[in-house]
């Protein structure tokens, strides 16, 4: 094994020694990639944090890109993007794969998160993991919705108008907030150049960060596994976990693969269906913005619309404002809201396995929901599901404490 | 290989509940489907040449230029210049309208909106619906309105090859007293030089074109998918027996 000898330090080379000792690089490579090890029974759920890196490199290699071609400027930025979308050389492709990369940044980290509440990955030791986490989800929505403004179209603007809008709605402040993000007294050219800087410097840079932060702190405490065991208690004399493998070379060769069918489906949208059927470029957002004319049905894009939903269920404007960022800040606290001894959803009880799959119905349902207009029976429904989504997080406490476990084997479950 | 059979039908379902939803958009009217045929080169040289014959006069197309027509619709330079291109002298020069764009503000009460990205705003029903969709309506400023649009201030343009017709609306009383008015049928008043056919196929060729130049790359970039999913589908193949190779030692 070649590999091994580096351990040494001597035979790394000359170069890689003289770098070695003014920079860990060897140590940071083992410590994050060659000897970095997670549990050897990782399923196919395990892929989507890879998958998110992935569509964050697509997003700021493409979005480099489109700067250089974009003008963030009310009069010019629409006829831009017509500029990159017909006389860039690959200009379409670059606007979308960004505007794609957009959408599956969102199906990615939905599922990610999703697979950290079937496995118990946020629970003790990982609190700190899942609350980094949930930062990196409200700065990508934000980093989403300063984005979604610079096509200057109409969906942008009143989509925008609408959400910005909602600030609004604070006692006192409301208004005044409203003034500052806009930075005029309606949506213009200076919102425009403010959300440009916020999406292409300030929300990246912290981006960039808080993933940087969320690994580090991963790789500290070790990846949970689908048994919810924690593989480092079962070490063999070399110190190295009994059912952990290398990062590298194992669980790359296997993100490989989910990496390249994620790039098939990626290319089989930006290739044959870029618009997803009004989905992920709207129909209306191919006219101009135009601040004398409301496009017919105003909705945000299919990633708020679960939020959104949640909103507009409620009467009051105040009241639906503060459980809209309840319902988004909610899954900060399940590292306290479960009080289940066990992780993984494989030896819980039929309780929370119950509730999860409400839980799924109920976001899925709220999602179509913001779609919709809100008439009639669609609001009834909004109620409904609202009551359940608060219901899945504040009965927590209570159902994941009174459910039956199995017991949990000592070592991971691992069929070849 | 169970678990990731969950996740595909998840996508999967996911997927369903997107298609679901870009059927309902498009608005309450009744609208007859265009049927283009974005791969038809002769109907689109034909809808290329109604719109500059019909359209070009008030709308312009500012994001779409002679050459790009040229290329991806087979024709040379000469063709472009005697055939399509009435007011521009050069190829790479985009489709202006021949009246002037305040001028028309004042005339119409509102400037004819820009057409390149029409269809793409609008959808091709929309747009194919609409052209067929002016009646006479004597109280309207331009002597008709239009099914798909209420209050348009477009005249029918297409009046001598679609001729006139009127529009005949059934109107039910609801058990609140309110009254439903639905469109149920038009009725020629005057021929036109087309019969509703040729007209309907005269329309279907002007969307068409309309539909090609709100995404010009359309075709390529269909043509360029599929290399690229083939190319994908040889590297899983690779990367699936490289994951193989190195996992074999586990236990």
């Amino acid at each position: 094994m070649a590999r091994t000898e580096s351990e040494t330090g001597k035979s790394g080379g000359g170069f890689i020694s003289w770098i070695d000792e003014r920079f860990p690089l060897t140590k940071t490579m083992e410590h994050h990639v060659t000897k970095y090890y997670a549990s050897k029974n990782f399923n196919w759920w395990y892929v989507f944090g890879v998958l998110a890196f992935v569509v964050l490199a697509i997003q700021l290699l493409t979005g480099i890109f489109l700067t250089m071609n974009y003008k963030p400027a009310a009069a010019s930025a629409f006829a831009s993007v017509e500029y990159i979308m017909r006389d860039v050389e690959w200009g379409w492709l670059i606007r979308y794969m960004h505007s794609t990369g957009a959408s599956f940044f969102f199906v990615v980290v939905y599922l990610h998160m999703f697979r950290a509440m079937m496995y118990g990955s946020y629970k003790k030791p990982r609190e700190l993991i899942w609350i980094i986490g949930m930062l990196i989800f409200l700065v990508l929505m934000a980093e989403a919705f300063a984005g979604y403004l610079l096509p200057w179209g109409q969906m942008s603007y009143w989509g925008a108008q609408v959400i910005i809008s909602l600030f609004g709605a604070i006692p006192v402040v409301g208004d005044a907030l409203v003034e500052i993000i806009r930075g005029d007294y309606s949506i213009s050219d200076i919102t425009l150049n403010r959300f440009f800087a916020l999406h292409v410097i300030l929300l990246p840079l912290i981006l960039i960060a808080l993933v940087f932060v969320h690994i580090v702190a991963l790789h500290e405490v070790g990846s949970n596994n689908p048994d919810g065991i924690e593989i480092k208690k079962n070490k063999d004399a070399s110190g190295k976990p009994i059912d952990g493998v290398a990062f590298h070379p194992y669980h790359t060769s296997k993100d490989m693969i989910a990496i390249v069918i994620f790039l098939m489906i990626f290319s089989a949208v930006v290739f044959f269906a870029p618009e997803m059927g009004g989905m992920f470029l709207e129909h209306a957002n191919f006219e101009p913005a135009n601040m004398t004319a409301t496009p017919e049905h105003i909705a945000p894009v299919w990633y708020f619309t679960p939020y959104y939903a949640i909103l507009r269920a409620v009467p009051d404007k105040l009241l639906g404002f503060i459980l809209f960022v309840i319902a988004v800040l909610l899954p900060a606290f399940l590292p306290w809201l479960d009080r289940c001894r066990v992780k993984s959803i494989r030896y819980r009880g039929w309780m929370y396995k119950t509730a999860l799959t409400i839980f799924v119905i109920t976001f899925l349902a709220l999602l179509w929901l913001g779609l919709q207009p809100a008439e009639g029976l669609y609001v009834l429904m909004a109620r409904i599901f609202a009551f359940l989504y608060f219901m899945f997080f504040l009965l927590m406490p209570w159902y994941t404490a009174k459910d039956k476990t199995k017991p949990v084997p000592d070592r991971v479950v691992y069929h070849g | 290989m169970v678990k990731f059979k969950k996740i595909a039908s998840a996508l999967v379902l996911s997927g369903c509940l997107f298609a679901a939803q870009g059927f309902a958009a498009g608005g309450g009217a009744h609208l007859d489907p265009a049927n283009i045929d974005l791969d038809n080169i002769a109907s689109l040289q034909r809808g290329a040449r109604n719109f500059m014959n019909y359209c070009s006069g008030c709308h312009s197309a500012q994001y779409v230029r002679f050459n790009t027509i040229g290329r991806d619709l087979e024709l040379s330079e000469e063709q472009l210049m005697d055939n399509l291109m009435f007011n521009a002298d050069k190829t790479f020069e985009t489709i202006r309208a021949a009246m002037p764009a305040e001028e028309a503000a004042r005339w119409y009460g509102k400037a004819p909106p820009d057409l390149s990205l029409i269809a793409r705003a609008k959808g091709v029903d929309y747009v194919y619906n609409f052209l067929r969709g002016f009646y006479v309506a004597p109280e309207s400023p331009t002597g008709v309105d239009n099914l798909v649009l209420a209050g348009t201030s477009m005249p029918h343009v297409l009046w001598e090859l679609q001729g006139y017709q009127s529009a005949y609306f059934d109107h039910d009383e609801n058990e609140d007293g309110s009254v439903t008015t639905t469109f149920a049928r038009f009725e020629h008043l005057a021929e036109g030089s087309m019969d509703a056919e040729q007209f309907d196929d005269f329309v279907r060729d002007t969307v068409n074109f309309l539909a090609y130049i709100s995404e010009p790359i359309r075709s390529e970039r269909r043509a360029i998918g599929v290399w690229v999913l083939m190319f994908l589908i040889f590297f899983l193949i690779l990367v699936i027996q490289l994951k193989k190779q190195i996992w074999k030692d586990v236990e």
